[in-house]
């Protein structure tokens, strides 16, 4: 298959490589049919995260179909045919971070675990293409891509849903939402979204799923304030005004 | 010390090409280990389960199966009179053995055994499944004592447990950990990847799925070209 692998920093290519395997029993193979490209890949990209290696393969937001499936899958959660997101923490479903749904902290999905508890005092849950440190799995910047506890995180699309309008839910979408949810935003609020990339185009039609009644987006590129806009924001391009705060 | 590490990085390996590169460290390390041994070696720590101690104790008092999550393990094979033969993978591809009986047993609780008199090494260990508060699972605290007789087979133990017991018996209790909560240890090893640099294949070649130390450097991490698939 195909596949976007780091070969360095400030180095990326596509490179045919083998295709994944099953290497576990609760393991599933996807065949890509949307990925993205992550802000925090630049951090990779630019070399700021130790512990990557030439010829990892890239990507942590992707979607697919459900090719192969691990003799210990769950088949009521996952069956081969469906059409799933997948999450980009990977999470084994029973450990103690698990069972309270916390699980980007899962205990058991990094297997090198130690690495991260020497740089960050404890290890959080394996990721896919984002470092050895936090676990090395192979990304899904690729045609196909292996899921490790694949009844876990993969969440489920129904037919009839265009990929362009579920591949978010994957981190960008969550991570945008967690941060309107941070703001713990109640109805009638005004909420002001300093920045318009796209973790903010999310947190500003979050906070509108949350209640809030006034959006107002500050950037100063136009073309993310007309997205802004679209989310039904009210925008300031701050090159362009002077004081906006009323006396 | 290089002789040590490309032998310790080629034993790591069970394959070939690691006990070639485990060979090309054999000499070196020869002269160097034959001074100042540590007369035994221990390995202990401790680890939260979220399962019953019914369910820990269950899993590792099946000593069979020991070999499924310590990795070093061959096999431990019951010999009768509730004694043990143990085989672990030392040096050169050549099995360290000894047998060793249970001393106490405490049903949920409690596991210890001690090396026979005639082995060639002493292996002493014990296992602990305690309930953590407020139901929260089980605390697992093990501890294995290795005492070598001296000469060779010292310096076999040596090497066997060279990369830090302490962290050996840490992945040991991780992997013990992953295979009651998850039913699988998780890894990487044999996954998908693009081409590798020379150096990171030379490393791979020599330490497919171990770190050199637990106590590793924080400059070594950030090296680290370890444990890549």
């Amino acid at each position: 298959m195909k596949a976007v692998c780091w070969m360095g920093v400030g180095k990326m290519s596509v490179e045919t490589v083998p295709d994944p395997e099953i290497l576990n029993r609760r393991d599933a193979i996807v065949r890509i049919t949307s990925t993205c490209i992550c802000g925090s890949d630049l951090h990779l990209y630019n070399g700021f995260i130790p512990t990557m290696e030439q010829g990892d393969i890239m990507g942590h937001e992707f979607m697919g179909e459900v090719v192969e499936v691990g003799a210990g899958v769950d088949r009521d959660k996952l069956k081969i045919g469906d059409r799933v997101v997948v999450p980009f923490t990977i999470a084994c479903g029973n450990c103690f971070f698990c069972k309270r749904e916390l699980w980007s902290c899962c205990d058991n999905s990094n297997p090198n675990y130690w690495m991260a508890e020497k740089l960050l005092g404890s290890s959080p849950s394996g990721l896919f293409g984002y470092t050895h440190m936090i676990g090395g799995y192979a990304g899904g910047q690729a045609q196909y891509a292996r899921v490790p506890f694949a009844d876990v995180g993969p969440l489920k699309i129904p037919e009839g849903i265009p990929d362009d309008k579920v591949v978010f839910l994957s981190d960008i979408f969550p991570t945008g939402y967690f941060g309107a949810l941070n703001a713990d935003i109640k109805p009638g609020d005004t909420v002001a979204i300093w920045g318009c990339g796209p973790v903010a185009q999310f947190a500003i039609r979050s906070a509108f799923m949350l209640g809030a009644e006034r959006v107002i987006a500050i950037d100063r590129f136009d073309y993310r304030l007309r997205l802004a806009e679209e989310g039904g924001a009210e925008t300031i391009n701050y090159e362009q005004v002077g004081d906006v705060v009323e006396p | 010390m290089a002789g040590g590490s490309l032998t310790l990085l080629g034993l790591s390996r069970r394959s070939a090409s690691g006990l070639a590169l485990a060979a090309a460290g054999g000499a070196l390390v020869y002269a160097g280990a034959r001074t100042k041994l540590p007369d035994h070696f221990e390995a202990a720590s401790s680890l939260l389960l979220n399962c019953t101690p019914e369910e820990a104790f269950r899993l590792w008092r099946n000593f069979k199966d020991l070999p499924l999550f310590m990795y070093r393990l061959e096999s431990v094979t019951q010999i009768g009179d509730g004694r043990y033969r143990w085989i672990a993978a030392g040096p050169f591809g050549s099995p360290l053995r000894w047998d060793a009986e249970i001393v106490d047993e405490r049903q949920n609780e409690l596991i210890a055994w001690r090396s026979l008199p005639d082995s060639e090494i002493e292996v002493d260990g014990y296992v602990k499944f305690r309930p953590a508060p407020a139901g929260r699972g089980t605390l697992v605290i093990a501890r294995v004592l290795y005492r070598p007789p001296g000469g060779a087979a010292a310096r076999a133990v040596a090497k066997m447990l060279g990369k830090d017991p302490k962290f050996m018996m840490r992945q040991d209790l991780r992997r013990f950990k992953a295979l009651i909560e998850t039913g699988e240890i998780p890894t990487i090893d044999g996954q998908t990847h693009g081409p590798r640099s020379v150096a990171t294949a030379a490393m791979r070649l020599a330490d497919p799925d171990r770190p050199i130390r637990g106590d590793a450097e924080m400059r070594e991490i950030l090296n680290a070209k370890r444990r890549i698939a």
